[in-house]
């Protein structure tokens, strides 16, 4: 019997870490390879991800549980594909998530491709994630048992083509008990902190990566209300996010929260808390993880954003491969390009892309009664 | 490739230590361990050692003794000879001007790179013709009264393509300009006489020829001028500061002698190899180039250019099927740019990331070579389904 192949996406992080050595220990022949993602030409050593000092530390984890490794270098499909996808959504008005566009296109694609081009059966990341497989039943995707941890949301783009692939070790276990596993091994441990900033932006704000690489998208325009009256100048949408309070720099007796962004006009649209929220929203191009789209409208608890919490609410898949989602109560922060990702009872159904126009569903008529 | 043994195919990079060598090199780790500059017996023992290994080099290279600088390596050799010549001829002539193949090792390539953006020298690229050979008549017509030198590869790491040295020797020698050639992947393939060679400058690495890493030899013909780059004590006839490496300068002696004398023996066996490896691979795989000459090449050298494949991934794949080679520059973390060698040769970039270099050894059997190309048309029909990065 030979032992089953698996190639783990290291990256010189506790989590990948610990994730080969327990694939190893359960009897798996493991392949170490890491992903050398783009980052911008001189920012190097300050990305989050992929940087010399982190391949160095995914080296030596490889050489201690004595296991081959090897850097992939996907730094000009990254670049093309995953920081386009993001340059692409700020110039459409929207707020992308590129992590989203990264795990379909980059970690489970290009390098899944190299793990099967090597005979690899299976591949494995360090994300927080539990899977279920049974024989001639498609793979089912469930929350970690780690909340804090659970990384479901960007997986939701993964079909049965990936998943039938794909091994998650860390699932079942929280982050403590990973960071023990890697302290009772004496695996080299990772100097980075843990963050959730873009791997690509060197530790700088979104904001900054934008003026250098799209500059023609800081368009100062109107900040305007919901009724349309001009209250001031923004200094281009793309420095504005849905819910946002501070940083108007407009007067006003109560507080002025961001509601939306229109794009065909360039304004941003502002008005008070009572306003902000929205009870509906279209998800497009969804990802039905089963591989079929349900027949039917069903309750679920859906996610807006990856840091959201789950709220209740009813899903009815459309004919065009997009869902309309109706929240029991509204969500205050809808923002479109970020992905709304559909659970029942920890389960991930599927999820897809906010589209545009639900974001803000400003209609003057209805807001009239609003003080200006 | 479960269970058996990896196939070493990669003797370019670096060789196996002969254990003779390392035989040679033990007394001076232990007994004679004396610092070669110390007036007392210790010191004594090592600088015999030290000025023995200076003259069984100088032998083997048909130079005088006081024509070898030891060094840390092929890499310090190239940067000292550059950098030094440079220096010197500027200081001594006003020569500004430096005359380079577009094929050159890195070593040599960024020290003159850096030597023209931070010290004001001219660099100019001679052409090389789609073999990676750089003709004799360029150079002529190239060459300046104010060129401080010329540098040209001889046995090429990337390609194997060996360079009409003598030839462009004698045309440097004629204008009165100082010519260096790197010589580090050669000193086990090619006879190393600079006299018939005509440099003025050769640099060597240990480790090519089954010596220890991290020491090497600068051969400096007499009356070339030469400025050091490591400055400190007087060692090294005050061109190279920097307490001798005894037991590795022995070892390079020792290694270099066997290389030398061996050397019909070896490059006749490996040069029938290394054709088998060519024939076959370009038989039996669509779309292959060749890389660099057919025939006056290194002896166990063969190099190869795949349309529209990731060399990366075909490296990864050819390890995992237990065959260790090279794409012919070390990009194990995944540099995703074609070589500037294959670049210069003309080919696109869509051949040239697809570029494989096998380079055999002492230990190279044929049935090495005979599993090697049974197994590489099938990893080459994976690695072409891949997306290129």
């Amino acid at each position: 019997m030979t032992k089953p192949k698996v190639v783990v996406a290291m990256s010189g992080g506790v989590d990948s870490s610990v994730a080969a050595a327990l694939l190893q220990q359960q009897g798996y022949e493991v392949i170490g390879m890491m992903l050398r993602l783009w980052s911008e030409p001189g920012k190097e050593m300050s990305n989050r991800c992929c940087t010399p000092a982190a391949m160095n530390i995914a080296r030596r984890v490889a050489g201690q549980l004595g296991i081959p490794f090897y850097a992939v270098n996907a730094q000009q499909s990254f670049r093309n594909v995953v920081v386009q996808y993001f340059l692409d959504g700020y110039a459409a008005g929207q707020t992308p998530n590129p992590c989203l566009a990264c795990n379909r296109e980059i970690r489970w694609d290009f390098l899944l491709s190299r793990a099967l081009a090597l005979g690899a059966d299976y591949m494995a990341t360090g994300h927080y994630v539990r899977l279920t497989r049974k024989e001639g039943e498609p793979v089912r995707l469930f929350e970690a048992v780690d909340a804090h941890k659970d990384q479901s949301y960007v997986l939701h783009v993964l079909n049965q083509e990936k998943l039938k692939h794909a091994i998650f070790p860390l699932g079942d276990l929280t982050k403590p008990e990973v960071r023990k596993i890697a302290a009772d091994l004496d695996l080299p441990a990772a100097i980075s902190k843990e963050s959730q900033d873009l791997c690509f932006l060197a530790g700088q704000d979104y904001r900054d990566f934008l003026h250098r690489h799209q500059p023609e998208l800081e368009k100062p325009g109107s900040i305007i209300d919901n009724a349309g009256n001009q209250l001031g100048e923004h200094a281009g949408l793309v420095h504005y996010t849905i819910g946002q309070r501070k940083g108007l720099g407009i007067a006003a007796a109560e507080p002025l929260y961001v509601l939306g962004k229109d794009h065909s006009t360039n304004s941003l649209v502002v008005g008070y808390k009572h306003e902000l929220g929205n009870s509906e929203l279209v998800a497009e191009t969804i990802n039905w993880v089963s591989g079929v789209a349900p027949s039917q409208s069903f309750d679920a608890e859906v996610k807006n954003r990856y840091s959201a919490r789950k709220a209740a609410a009813r899903v009815t898949p459309c004919a065009d491969g997009s869902a309309k989602v109706e929240f029991v109560d509204p969500i205050l922060d809808i923002t479109p390009g970020q992905a709304a990702v559909f659970y029942v009872n920890g389960e991930v159904v599927g999820g897809g892309i906010i589209a545009a126009q639900q974001a803000v569903s400003i209609q003057t008529a209805d807001v009239l009664e609003v003080p200006a | 490739m479960s269970g058996s043994k990896p196939i070493y195919l990669d003797y370019a990079a670096t060789t196996p230590l002969d254990p003779r060598v390392l035989e040679a090199m033990q007394p001076y780790f232990g007994a004679d361990f004396g610092n070669p500059s110390s007036v007392h017996g210790f010191g004594q023992r090592a600088e015999t050692a030290l000025e023995d290994a200076r003259q069984r080099m100088a032998d083997l290279l048909n130079a005088k003794p006081e024509e070898i600088i030891f060094t840390s390596g092929g890499t310090e050799s190239d940067n000292l000879a550059l950098g030094g010549a440079a220096m010197a001829a500027r200081q001594k002539r006003g020569a500004n001007h430096i005359l380079m193949s577009p094929v050159e090792h890195h070593a040599i390539s960024k020290t003159a790179e850096q030597l023209a953006s931070h010290f004001g020298f001219e660099l100019e690229l001679l052409p090389v013709d789609e073999l990676g050979m750089v003709q004799p008549e360029e150079v002529s017509k190239r060459i300046r009264p104010e060129t401080a030198l010329a540098s040209i590869i001889l046995g090429n790491n990337e390609i194997g393509t060996i360079n009409p040295i003598e030839e462009i020797a004698a045309i440097c020698r004629e204008r009165g300009v100082a010519l260096h050639s790197d010589a580090v992947q050669s000193g086990a393939y090619l006879r190393l006489d600079v006299q018939k060679l005509g440099v003025d400058l050769l640099s060597i690495g240990a480790h090519k020829f089954y010596g220890p890493k991290g020491v090497g030899a600068l051969y400096v013909r007499s009356g070339t001028p030469l400025l050091p780059m490591q400055t400190g004590g007087s060692h090294e006839f005050g061109l190279r500061a920097g307490t001798p490496n005894v037991a590795y300068i022995v070892g390079m002696a020792t290694a270099f002698e066997i290389a030398q004398t061996e050397i019909e023996q070896r490059a006749g066996k490996l040069s029938k190899l290394r054709d088998k490896v060519i024939e076959g691979v370009l038989k039996s795989i669509p779309d292959t180039k060749l890389s660099g000459h057919r025939h006056l090449r290194l002896a166990n050298h063969a190099s190869f250019v795949f349309k529209g494949v990731d060399g990366n991934a075909l490296l990864m794949l050819l390890d995992n099927a237990g065959f260790a080679c090279s794409s012919g520059s070390a990009c194990k973390t995944g540099d995703p740019e074609p070589s500037d060698v294959l670049l210069a040769m003309g080919f696109s970039r869509d051949w040239a990331l697809g570029s494989l270099r096998v380079t055999l050894g002492i230990h190279t059997t044929n049935e090495d070579i005979e599993s090697f190309l049974t197994t590489l048309p099938k990893l080459l029909a994976r690695v072409r389904s891949l997306e290129i990065a």
